[in-house]
């Protein structure tokens, strides 16, 4: 298109001139239409790899989904099911059987919901502490927590592991409730947070005699709902699939937690009764599908506060 | 009274301003369950690794000083050495990938497109980030069994025979890798998807003024625009992928032979498994230096490369 309209270009004609031409042209009812449909062309082949790239990020867990609802000794024929069209539930029985399910739902559940509950109080105090209080060394603190979050945790597990151990908590759900609590950047997120809130109503609220707790509690504190609603998500997210922890700080099955259970469950299973085992992965899915499906946005926003400035 | 009253704290704030901050005791009780829990469980682990690395320690017998020795053991050991040399080679190709993949999507999925489609094409690739990695791991072992597996069994209508994913080295390499990207280029994708958004829509207009369409307006505009994202994105990326261990875990254990075993593996086994506390130790500074530079040399290069608006 560009070398049409500049071969169409008057001889002697300036650059300027050449550029305002071209606009001219590309506005012209003839080449509107042609510009629509190869629009629309491109438009389709677009669409049409992205639905591609759908099918290959999706087609996985469908898999997953409808080969958990085949009978066990059908899970690994060939073709495979990706629609559970007829579904059996032996499997879903099975699993309680085999694993002690429950037990794990129920380890996962007090680990997550204990960390992230601990997580979203202990940063929105710090955070809070960082925004809005005044005391001496606030800058370099600050810069010491952040500087935390660059040391990667499985440098740590060596001494956190000696640690849990003097302290009388190895092999306990504690011992993997405790070191999570603190978070760097829950509280880094949160400190965002409450600076982002207008600091007049702090100071209405000191005019109209509040308490700086009070100010916390009633004023800052309700207001930072979403934030700690982005911090408790994120937690409940990381910890509900963490497995690198809990590898290494539980011993017995009675700690384990859900992605453990599940992965000893593939190494106790031979590779008859896979659908056992997927439906055991489907189930402990189902609160990340929960969190998806409620708290995508937050979840989104917390994963990504990290990388702006 | 009133005036007594509205008077007096004025005053007496005023007198405080020189005597510290009147909020710090506040402060450091907001700070308090913070500051404990990072020292005891992040800054005591770090100091205690970095210390760990000079000693030699089983748990069982006390702790003796040996200096430099395990590094110098490390560096030798061949298993370590080649579990480096895997996960550099896994950050490159997986992180070049990961980007790759994440930055074709985010730009097709943020060019003009249906509302509900853009929604459906996001949410969709933002799925598997919800997903623990194990779980991932134990249905794509399935997924790519030699025998029963769905890929080889789709690769078989092309005409590929029977392909060894999970018994050969190269094989089990390419399968962590790509169940790796599978699961994470999603947060890269955000990423982008957030950077293109932030690129002013009339710099496109005026893009297309001077005839630049199609990959040639990317290659020039969208590019170097995006330049400051890129660079985030690829450092949390390399990041990330320094400290993979759940896939290699669960996928191959390591195997076969040393073929996928990555720097972390090799942490946890030397620690866990062989109970050389101080190796494990040393192991983990070396990666912690590492992923130190690459934070150090985003820095630099944001200040050299980046094209901020």
């Amino acid at each position: 298109m560009t070398t049409i309209s500049e071969r169409a270009e008057a001889p002697g004609s300036n650059a300027a001139h050449g550029r305002r031409n071209r606009i001219a042209r590309n506005l012209g009812p003839r080449n509107r239409t042609m510009r629509k449909r190869t629009r629309n062309w491109s438009t389709l082949g677009r669409v049409l790899l992205l639905l591609i790239a759908t099918v290959l990020v999706l087609g996985p867990v469908l898999w997953t989904l409808s080969t958990s609802l085949r009978p066990p000794a059908e899970s690994f024929q060939l073709p495979p099911s990706f629609l559970p069209l007829e579904p059996d539930f032996t499997s879903y029985q099975q699993v309680f059987k085999q694993l002690n399910i429950m037990l794990l739902v129920l380890n996962s559940a007090l680990v997550t919901g204990l960390i992230a509950v601990g997580q979203m109080a202990t940063a929105a105090l710090a955070g809070y502490a960082f925004a809005n209080l005044r005391f001496r060394g606030r800058q370099a603190l600050f810069s010491i927590v952040l500087a935390t979050m660059m040391v990667p945790a499985q440098v740590t597990i060596v001494p956190i592991f000696m640690l849990i151990r003097g302290m009388g908590l190895s092999d306990t759900l504690l011992a993997l409730i405790l070191p999570a609590i603190p978070t760097a950047f829950g509280t880094f997120l949160m400190r965002q947070y409450f600076l982002g809130l207008p600091a007049d109503l702090g100071e209405a609220a000191a005019i109209d005699g509040a308490s700086p707790w009070r100010t916390f509690r009633s004023v800052y504190a309700p207001l930072a709902m979403p934030g700690l609603a982005i911090v408790g998500i994120l937690a409940f997210n990381y910890h509900w699939n963490e497995f690198f922890r809990p590898l290494i700080l539980t011993i017995s099955e009675q700690n384990f937690t859900l992605p453990l259970g599940l992965v000893s469950l593939q190494g106790n299973l031979g590779t008859g009764s896979i659908s056992v085992v997927l439906a055991g992965v489907v189930l402990s899915m189902i609160p990340a599908l929960v969190v998806f499906l409620f708290g995508q946005r937050a979840l989104q926003a917390g994963l990504t506060a990290g990388s702006g400035k | 009274m009133s005036t007594a009253t509205s008077i007096r704290p004025r005053t007496r704030s005023a007198a405080a301003k020189d005597e510290r901050h009147p909020q710090r005791w506040l402060a450091w009780a907001f700070l308090a369950p913070t500051v404990v829990g990072m020292g005891l469980f992040t800054l005591l682990p770090i100091v205690a690794s970095l210390a760990l690395a000079f000693f030699r320690w089983d748990i069982i017998s006390p702790p003796t000083f040996v200096g430099f020795d395990n590094f110098a053991e490390v560096v030798q050991d061949p298993t370590v050495r080649v579990s480096f040399l895997n996960t550099i080679m896994f950050v490159i190709v997986a992180v070049a990938l990961q980007l790759g993949v994440a930055l074709a999507l985010a730009i097709m999925v943020q060019e003009k497109l249906p509302a509900w489609l853009r929604v459906f094409f996001r949410s969709a690739f933002f799925f598997p980030l919800i997903l623990s990695a194990a779980s991932v791991s134990i249905f794509m072992r399935y997924l790519f069994n030699e025998q029963f597996g769905v890929v080889n069994w789709l690769l078989s209508f092309v005409g590929i025979p029977a392909v060894p994913w999970l018994t050969t080295p190269g094989g089990s390499a390419a399968v962590v890798i790509l169940v790796y990207v599978w699961q994470n280029f999603g947060f890269s994708f955000l990423l982008f998807i957030g950077g293109l958004a932030s690129i002013p829509n009339e710099t496109y207009e005026a893009a297309a003024l001077d005839g630049a369409t199609g990959l040639r307006k990317h290659l020039h505009v969208t590019l170097p625009l995006l330049s400051p994202t890129t660079l985030v994105a690829s450092v949390m990326a390399i990041i990330n992928a320094l400290q993979v261990f759940d896939q290699p875990y669960v996928l191959t254990r390591g195997g076969p032979g040393d073929s996928t075993r990555t720097a972390v593996m090799v942490i946890f086994e030397s620690a866990f498994q062989r109970l050389e506390f101080g190796q494990a130790s040393a192991i983990g500074v070396i990666l912690t230096i590492i992923i130190l530079a690459i934070t150090a040399a985003q820095l630099r290069l944001s200040k050299r490369f980046v094209f901020y608006q």
